[in-house]
């Protein structure tokens, strides 16, 4: 906008004309302006104090500046090994495990021939969508623990061994992959649906002419169909490495699995929140916010570049 | 695909239906175990005699929980920030949306840039704490609502539906003299309640759901949301987490009443959900819709 200083005067006589006459358009968007300006903008602005020893008495004005001190604290204490790879390991179990799931789901249920069958299961598996990661790890909890939970009490009954599932360390990955299959798993066939549901119906016709079996015209027509669909969506998931859920993961986090269960997140709230080292934390959910960018940014570029619209 | 039939193809269909309907139910066996233990009486659970329907019906969990005021407090709490929220949310986020699917407002690509980068990248939990706590919201009901007035995705979906709306209707109302708020309240509202109604059960399912927010910005526990309750009788009462100082009010918690609050957390979602479910795939999709 400072353009308009350099502008010729009736140019700018033109703009002036279309502020006065959309004013209450600009009135409209200006509480929506004002807020991401306070709890958006000043908070990017906020990162400086990552530079600094930031008191809070002192404001970020005031403060000590020191560089990349936290950074280098960051990248050279044994935690950020830790959060880096229990990052990395619960992104590759929902990029391996998690990701074909809603895939298959939208493909097994464009084939049921009942409209109605077809959406009583969807209304079934779209249900734990809209409940929090709170009520989700609350009911797994009470399904999994040791002192009365459903879960143990089978395994007791059919002569196993209980399983302390909440508290074992080798245990929280398993959970977790399985708390956001149960949460996301059927939320996640809409937009194959979506892109199913524009095939040609004409291809099929074609290839039954052909002989093809349901089977066949699933491998052969539906999922070349929906596959550029699947490809974005796999480059997106991938540009969303570092948003594991802050909610979820500190929810399952304890002190006897915080060797696995640690990520960024939920290291930038002890280390802030609880334990008060303001710009250290922030130097950590910077870092992490940085490369989040840069990989939505390549993401974006990657998908863009297999001839797909970006999606932003 | 219809009319295959083939012995290959009935059998594909047999198991694919048996497949997808047991899917569907191990989706949701979880919530009718929770419902159904949350009435059954505390010798019965010990004994694990069911796994869905109790026998002996009862409502002492009930009885329990709602036996101090803690549990009402908080679901009020929730309800009434999740109305005034939703309301709030969507009063901005209308404006807003609407105020930008106009094609003649100058500079709007770049308004609409700023929207969508917050998505992209943002200060972080703590910078955004210390916002909160600059505009003195800290312990504050509003810090649940102000700091997240406006969900973008959310935002972008009222527009798409804004725009897709026939500017004929504009057009008309402005020969009649109509400011652009009487257009917007007028015309384009009364036009696009589905949308309007899906946006706010979204909104109101983020806010009866908020849980980050109440832990970062709310410390006085007297004010604390429903979910924040059951995370500390479930999980805490258990001893697993960092923080298990904080609840001390009652001894660890029987199964039944541990179900009993779960049912109660969840039930206004559950309530919400035929609702829900009526548009938003629909509202989802248009969210996926290029910015």
């Amino acid at each position: 906008m400072n353009n308009q200083l350099t502008m010729s005067s009736g140019k700018r006589a033109h703009i002036m004309r279309n502020i006065l006459k959309n004013k209450w358009l600009y009135l409209m968007i200006s509480p929506g302006l004002l807020y991401i300006l306070i709890y958006k903008y000043i908070p990017m602005y906020g990162l400086i104090i990552s530079f600094q020893n930031y008191k809070s008495y002192q404001g970020i004005l005031g403060s000590e500046w020191v560089g990349f001190e936290h950074f280098e604290r960051l990248f050279g204490s044994p935690d950020f090994w830790m959060i880096f790879s229990n990052t990395i390991i619960l992104f590759a179990l929902q990029l391996l495990i998690f990701f074909p799931i809603p895939i298959i789901l939208a493909l097994m249920l464009n084939e049921l021939r009942s409209e109605k069958y077809k959406r009583t299961v969807q209304t079934l598996i779209y249900l734990p969508h809209f409940m929090s990661w709170v009520i989700v790890v609350s009911i797994s909890f009470v399904i999994f623990t040791v002192d009365g939970g459903i879960f143990n009490s089978l395994l007791e009954l059919l002569g196993f061994e209980k399983i302390n599932f909440l508290l074992k360390e080798e245990w929280f990955r398993p959970m977790y992959i399985l708390q956001v299959i149960w949460r996301e798993a059927g939320w996640g066939t809409i937009i194959f649906l979506a892109a199913i549901a524009s095939v040609d119906p004409q291809l099929y016709e074609a290839a039954k002419m052909d002989g093809a079996g349901r089977i066949r015209q699933m491998v052969s027509i539906t999922l070349p169909a929906i596959k550029s669909v699947i490809i974005v969506l796999l480059i997106l998931k991938i540009g969303d490495v570092l948003e594991l859920g802050f909610e979820h993961v500190y929810l399952l986090l304890n002190s006897t699995n915080r060797q696995v269960a640690e990520i960024f997140d939920t290291y930038v709230y002890v280390t802030g929140i609880h334990q008060g080292q303001l710009s250290y934390s922030t130097a950590v959910g910077f870092f992490k916010g940085f490369v989040g960018l840069v990989l939505v940014i390549g993401a974006n570029w990657l998908a863009k570049k297999h001839g797909e619209d970006g999606i932003y | 695909m219809v009319g295959d039939k083939s012995w290959s193809g009935r059998i594909f269909n047999g198991v694919n239906v048996l497949l997808l309907g047991i899917i569907g139910l191990v989706t949701v066996l979880p919530f009718i175990h929770v419902f159904g233990s949350s009435f059954a009486t505390a010798g019965e659970i010990a004994s694990k005699k069911f796994l869905l329907i109790p026998t002996e019906f009862t409502l002492d969990a009930y009885r329990f929980i709602f036996s101090t005021s803690t549990l009402t407090r908080s679901m009020l709490v929730s309800i009434g920030v999740t109305a005034f929220g939703t309301i709030w949310s969507m009063f901005i986020s209308v404006l807003t949306a609407y105020g930008l699917s106009r094609k003649d407002l100058m500079g709007r690509n770049w308004i609409m840039f700023l929207f969508v980068f917050t998505m992209l990248f943002n200060g972080g939990m703590i910078p955004t704490f210390l916002a909160v706590k600059e505009t003195g919201l800290l312990d504050s009901y509003l810090a649940l609502i102000i700091p997240v007035s406006i969900n973008v995705f959310n935002m972008i979906i009222l527009k798409t539906f804004f725009q897709g709306l026939p500017g004929a209707l504009e057009e008309s109302a402005k020969m009649d003299g109509c400011n652009d708020f009487g257009i917007l309240f007028r015309i384009i509202i009364p036009c696009s309640l589905p949308a309007i109604a899906t946006i706010s059960l979204f909104y109101a399912v983020t806010y009866w759901n908020t849980y980050m927010h109440a832990i970062l910005y709310l410390s006085d526990a007297a004010k604390w949301p429903a979910q924040v309750l059951l995370r500390q009788i479930i999980v805490l009462a258990s001893g697993l987490s960092y923080d298990n100082s904080v609840y001390t009010d009652v001894p660890p918690p029987s199964q039944a009443v541990k179900m009993a609050v779960i049912v109660v957390a969840t039930l206004p979602v559950l309530l919400v959900y035929p609702f829900l479910q009526k548009h938003f795939a629909k509202g989802a999709l248009l969210g996926s819709v290029k910015a």
